[in-house]
């Protein structure tokens, strides 16, 4: 009874105090993440679901059942699976060229990468709405090279937004696919060829499988990105290529409904959970 | 035959993608020394009078101080919070700590936007109007993931019994810390400071929401200044922020390497 019992109340409080300590340090960020991001996002589906006369589904009926705002939906799908595939079909390639560069080369191409990732958004695409003016540099160059005659429209058309979106978000689809290449092991491609693999099926046998977690990171993050894009469809196509961020922006500071602006709101943030939890779970899938 | 074709695309790609992305960035540069209002390049001389006009923008100085202390005080304050959660984290002694540490890097992935007006309603639901103080409390939200995305990577890589070590070599325990813990940990509290800093000096789609007619952050000003009237004042700022942002991360480059922001051990 004495000699037995007495090391258990004294190592039961030790590593009660870990976890309360643990606690206390965790406290601060669990409650700027809980009140000023979950219970904020809860509320926001409450607004979308609630007006003056109790519960209502209006604002979704107007959102999922009239073509204009379904084609507003389909925008900004649109905006984020080009972005993210013209972005994947670059970055793939480059990251094995970057992962491949020694010395000053591979700090000039990094040095590249991070910074227009640390360049304001807005920064960017201010510089692309000059590049490709009518009287811009892209058009006074395609004149002066007799490609074109007279300057083409190339500001508000949706190649400017696709430049724009792919050249702004490249760098979070290039970063995570290097991460991971950087780190792949060259000996599984030598054995793959030593015995007897071709280049073809060692590329998708072996290198593609491995590098999939980078692929799969940098794609959700892309997509999640350019979906919900504001500046850069603001100032590259403007009104004439409606997104759910754009129509977001426009019931909350112009047409003041916010019932409206929280629904399209929802969906928006049903297609970044969606994104995420996808990506997750093939992430977690055993290769 | 076919590997060093691939080889080949593989540099082309790479080549092309930075050139590609340094080019908005040298456009802006070499517009705000334009002669003319109208962006042309400085092939016929060139003027730097469009870089004394950016202290005349309407309502510029107001703008950046804002925008300077919403960026300073938010990052402090995610830096300590986040740094305290990823300790626990790393440590293993909390439940749940995975699930947590997916939870504060989630605001990384969801809209802005979605945010911004999530928090105008919540904000606006409790009485809490004042623009300052909401666009601080906002902004905590926008870097907090990325002190945590930082610091609990950097942190799995941290050995804890190190400090037991370095107790039992003598060390008192804020000793043991504070020359243990701290020289192993500052790259990626240097790291994770300069992101969250760059996130909320750049952020507009929530700031658009809880900022008024007088207190707007510098980007909300830009875009303003872009839509109305631009000219090529505005490169001359861009110019301007894009030189602090080169040697902020030059100086970074200097302290701990660029290769770890990349993710990349070696």
């Amino acid at each position: 009874m004495t000699e037995a019992a007495l090391p258990a109340p004294v190592t039961a409080p030790a590593v009660d105090r870990e976890r309360l300590t643990a606690i206390g340090f965790v406290l601060p960020s669990f409650v700027i993440i809980a009140g000023v991001f979950a219970l904020p996002l809860v509320l926001l589906l409450g607004v979308s679901v609630v007006d003056a006369n109790g519960l209502t589904f209006a604002h979704y009926k107007r959102l999922l059942g009239t073509p204009y705002y379904l084609g507003v939906i389909w925008n900004s799908l649109r905006l984020g699976l080009l972005t993210t595939l013209i972005a994947f079909l670059i970055s793939y390639p480059a990251a094995f060229a970057l992962a491949r560069a020694r010395g000053a080369l591979r700090a000039i191409l990094l040095a590249t990468l991070f910074l227009p990732l640390a360049a304001s958004v807005i920064v960017k695409a201010f510089a692309w709405t000059i590049l490709l003016r009518s009287d811009g540099i892209v058009n006074e160059t395609l004149i002066a090279l007799g490609v074109i005659e007279d300057p083409i429209r190339m500001i508000f058309t949706e190649t400017a937004l696709i430049v724009g979106a792919v050249n702004i978000f490249l760098p979070f689809m290039i970063l995570p696919i290097y991460a991971i290449v950087a780190q792949l092991d060259p000996r599984y491609a030598e054995a793959a060829s030593t015995l007897g693999a071709s280049p073809v099926v060692t590329f998708f046998h072996v290198i593609l499988p491995l590098t999939l977690p980078g692929i799969i990171a940098g794609v959700a993050l892309v997509f999640s990105l350019s979906v919900s894009a504001y500046v850069v469809p603001t100032l590259l196509i403007g009104e004439k290529y409606p997104t759910l961020a754009t129509t977001i922006a426009k019931a909350y500071l112009l047409a003041r409904e916010p019932g409206f602006g929280a629904a399209a709101g929802v969906v928006l943030l049903g297609i970044a959970i969606a994104v995420v939890a996808l990506s997750a779970r093939l992430s977690r899938e055993p290769k | 035959m076919m590997t060093r074709a691939a080889i080949i695309v593989c540099w082309v790609m790479a080549i092309g993608l930075a050139l590609f992305l340094l080019v908005p960035l040298l456009v802006i540069a070499a517009a705000s020394f334009s002669p003319t209002p109208v962006f042309d390049l400085p092939l016929t001389g060139a003027s730097t009078r469009w870089y004394g006009r950016i202290g005349r923008l309407d309502g510029f100085w107001p703008s950046l101080l804002l925008s300077l202390q919403i960026a300073l005080f938010s990052t402090a304050i995610s830096l300590v919070c986040g740094t305290l959660a990823a300790i626990a984290i790393a440590r293993g002694k909390l439940p749940g700590a995975g699930i947590f540490a997916t939870a504060l890097v989630s605001p990384l992935m969801m809209p802005g936007l979605v945010l911004g007006i999530a928090l105008l309603q919540g904000f606006r639901a409790v009485g809490f109007t004042a623009p300052w103080a909401t666009l601080l409390v906002a902004h905590l939200v926008i870097t907090l993931p990325y002190v945590a995305r930082t610091m609990i990577a950097g942190l799995s890589r941290f050995d804890f019994t190190l400090i037991e070590a370095a107790r039992t070599l003598g060390c008192t325990y804020p000793g043991s810390v504070l020359r243990v813990m701290v020289p192993a940990l500052a790259p990626s509290f240097l790291i994770a400071g300069i992101f969250s800093f760059l996130a909320s000096f750049d952020n507009y789609p929530v700031s658009i929401f809880l900022a008024d007619v007088r207190t707007k952050t510098l980007p909300i000003r830009m875009l303003q200044y872009i839509e109305e009237a631009p000219d090529p004042t505005l490169a001359a700022l861009s110019t301007l922020i894009l030189l602090g942002t080169v040697i902020l991360l030059f100086v970074s480059d200097r302290v701990v390497g660029l290769h770890r922001m990349a993710g990349t051990s070696d």
